[in-house]
């Protein structure tokens, strides 16, 4: 029995980090958020540490790691609130091939998804956020008609994982008329998402399985890690700023009121850890744990993430809300993570249902 | 990450598991603290024999004489849960008392009180806190003059549990007065039945006295029962706090009591609707199904961390405070999910469990406070942990 990370994924995590640290400073976050585009500096960079194979066996160009690294990952991700694709392009669109694609289609999009050569979005958000303003997508005759919504990874993606209304899987070519791709803005400027309307677009359906319980459950853990990281980074700030900042003739850190913030972060957040753990682990080892724990990782790090993220900004008092110091960029990043693929609420609904608490 | 136990650990499992199941006839009722019964004193005599009760006490001292090993003894905890068997003996006396003499002790004292400790023929009392001494336990005032070979202790404690029904204390007393507050402390043991010592039940908001107040006029006792050296009491005390702040956050209790909560609400019923319905409700209820298994979680990884001596930062600092603070909101959460019914207590008709939910609830908010209260908690995670700043010290007049 042992719970904890292993020499290799400790190194791994370690690598990561120290790249992103060079690569990915706070102007290269901003350059990047200013023209909402990912940076491809940083993401070539994670290119030469063989990230987008993370998942991918090695027949595929990839190194067939487990989903504990991709959480790994994430977090760094998250960390360095880094503007890069990776959840949907790295993650859930190659669980998608992997778990329901054919021979011919796995070799046609794996070994490119591997090399990181191109990004893959992925639209689900119907199936697990719900359907909005009359999203959903109808399949017929090989043929995809409707909108998504909330499709991840979305800026120059040349493949979509499309979720339709019966809860089919279709891979989608960006290159195939009949689509139009718009930009969705949110708060988060270090990520693209956007939504897709089709009208008669050629698909390809991937096979029925368990892909798009397996996608939701993934990317309900990637983006719980990467809310981990995200928030770390925002209490680690908090500490440094109240170690400098001096009013009455003391740092702030001195005074009890703001050391009880900053522990109680530092308490809420990092038993959130071991439940991201568990989730990306039981995600490949323990099946029948795996959804629960992925909504309860999802659900806790959404309402821990909230908290960390407006107690860090109270912190550094005035200046934290400006422009000028950035912390809005991790703020704005847990504030995402909370939302897409369902709000705390919604995803709670999920696990009550998951455990025969609830009907569906 | 690897959750599988290896085949060493799964004979463990099994064997254990045989011998609960060839002993059921002989589980003790449960032990509610105090003095042990004679069934649960047999029952404590057969764990030591078999190594599941004080088992890595080297067995001169009447232990098992185990080495440590902490999966075993986490699975020991899991089949005796499992089997619904009652665990060995706790109580202060074990819990704190015994790994205090087994650091610092004399061989004397060690030969003396371990055995007959572990076998529940002395029951012990801690007296650490004083009404001007809680946080601050440091500044306690109860003092020990010296007289010949022995002190003469005067002063008061409070929050002593199992005071009226203890043979012995464990007690801190200033015996150095002439010296800086820390360092005129001593870990001294002596009797209860020493002529001078008064005690008296402390009634608290539970309608129960679960601590007394201890009170010593000219209570003689021989210097030799210090432990660890005249002086050296805030040392010695601060080895044992440390024992009580690991048992003060259990995750398992609050799993425990989730399952209850859980089976509660489909069962009792509002208007004719389960509990359970209620999406409200619901929603509470799998928020802290959340802060449960993160606590789970957390707790295998410093398991973990504690077998293989990695480095877990401030992970093990937040144990009490958010252990403690989880099980008082699961009280909080079955009281809101009974509704009126919730408010019932004493002997009341249509009382649920006991009132095991109400008591919960006031006696936790007790554990918050005890044992190093949340807000002391707050600046341990914060110095230690995160290496926030002291707040500087008031100039004296």
């Amino acid at each position: 029995m042992e719970f904890a990370l292993d020499q290799d994924q400790k190194m791994m995590q370690e690598s990561v980090n120290r790249t992103l640290d060079r690569v990915c400073p706070l102007d290269r976050v901003r350059k990047a958020a200013d023209a909402n585009e990912p940076a491809a500096d940083v993401w070539s960079a994670l290119v030469e540490l063989g990230m987008p194979g993370l998942l991918i066996p090695e027949q595929f160009g990839g190194v067939g790691l487990k989903l504990l690294d991709a959480a790994l990952v994430s977090e760094a991700i998250g960390r360095h609130v880094a503007p890069v694709p990776f959840i949907a392009s790295y993650v859930m669109a190659p669980l998608a091939l992997l778990r329901a694609g054919s021979p011919a289609q796995q070799s046609n999009w794996l070994p490119k998804l591997a090399s990181g050569e191109i990004t893959a979005g992925v639209a689900i958000s119907e199936h697990v956020g719900g359907a909005r303003d009359g999203a959903g997508v109808a399949a017929h005759n090989g043929k995809l008609t409707g909108k998504a919504m909330f499709v991840l990874d979305f800026d120059d993606a040349e493949l979509f994982v499309v979720a339709d209304r019966e809860n089919n899987l279709h891979l989608v070519d960006a290159n195939s008329s009949g689509i139009v791709e718009s930009p969705l803005t949110t708060i988060d400027l270090t990520r693209t998402i956007g939504e897709l309307s089709f009208e008669n677009v050629d698909a390809e359906p991937l096979a029925q399985s368990d892909a798009l319980i397996a996608m939701r459950d993934a990317g309900w853990i990637m983006l719980a890690a990467d809310t981990l990281g995200a928030g770390w980074q925002m209490i680690e700030k908090a500490v440094e700023y109240s170690k400098d900042r001096k009013q009455f003739d003391r740092v702030i850190g001195s005074f009890q009121a703001v050391k009880h913030l900053c522990a109680e972060m530092a308490a809420e957040l990092e038993p959130g850890r071991s439940l991201v753990w568990y989730a990306a682990h039981a995600f490949d080892a323990i099946p029948g744990d795996a959804s629960l724990s992925a909504a309860h990782a999802k659900s806790y790090l959404g309402e821990i993430g909230r908290f960390v993220a407006r107690t860090s900004t109270e912190v550094h008092g005035g200046i934290g809300i400006t422009d000028l110091l950035g912390l809005h960029f991790w703020f704005k990043r847990i504030g995402l993570n909370r939302q897409l693929l369902g709000g705390p609420e919604r995803v709670r609904h999920l696990a009550a249902v998951m455990q025969g608490f609830a009907a569906a | 990450m690897d959750l599988a136990y290896s085949k060493e650990y799964e004979h463990f499992r099994a064997t254990t598991r045989a011998f609960l199941e060839k002993h059921r006839a002989q589980f003790p009722k449960l032990y509610g603290g105090g003095r042990p019964s004679p069934e649960m004193m047999a029952w404590q005599k057969l764990l030591i024999e078999n190594g599941y009760a004080a088992r890595t006490i080297p067995s001169e001292y009447g232990g098992y004489g185990a080495e440590p090993d902490i999966l075993k003894s986490r699975i020991i905890s899991e089949e005796f849960t499992r089997a619904k068997a009652p665990m060995g003996l706790a109580g202060q006396g074990i819990s704190m008392l015994v790994p205090t003499l087994l650091e610092v002790g004399s061989e004397e004292q060690k030969r003396k009180y371990i055995a007959p400790t572990l076998r529940g023929e002395i029951i012990w009392c801690q007296g650490y806190s004083e009404p001007g001494a809680g946080s601050d336990l440091a500044s306690l005032q109860t003092r020990g003059m010296e007289d010949g070979h022995d002190f003469i202790i005067n002063g008061q404690k409070i929050w002593t549990s199992t005071a009226q029904s203890a043979d012995m204390i464990f007690c801190l007393v200033r015996t150095e007065s002439e010296r800086a507050k820390h360092q005129g402390i001593s870990y001294i043991l002596f009797s209860m039945k020493t002529t001078g010592i008064e005690v008296r039940p402390l009634k608290t908001m539970t309608g129960n006295a679960e601590f007394n107040e201890v009170f010593f006029t000219n209570v003689r006792v021989p210097q030799d029962n210090v432990v660890g050296g005249r002086g050296q009491g805030w040392f010695v005390a601060n080895a044992t706090l440390k024992h009580e702040r690991g048992m003060l956050g259990d995750p398992n209790a609050a799993n425990t009591r989730l399952q209850a909560i859980i089976d509660l609400m489909k069962e009792e019923t509002i208007d004719g609707q389960r509990l359970m319905d209620n999406s409200v409700l619901r929603d509470r209820l799998m928020q802290l199904q959340s802060r449960v298994l993160a606590m789970q979680f957390h707790g295998l990884r410093l398991l973990t961390a504690a077998a293989t001596g990695d480095d877990v930062g401030l992970a093990r600092l937040i144990v009490k405070l958010e252990g403690c603070e989880l099980n008082h909101q699961l009280a909080a959460f079955a009281i809101d999910a009974l509704g009126e019914l919730g408010v019932l207590y004493h002997d009341s008709p249509h009382l649920r469990a006991n009132g095991f939910w109400q008591r919960a609830y006031m006696f936790d908010l007790g554990l918050i406070i005890g044992g190093g209260t949340a807000q002391i908690q707050k600046n341990i995670i914060a110095e230690r942990g995160l290496g926030m700043p002291r707040e500087p010290k008031l100039a004296k007049d």
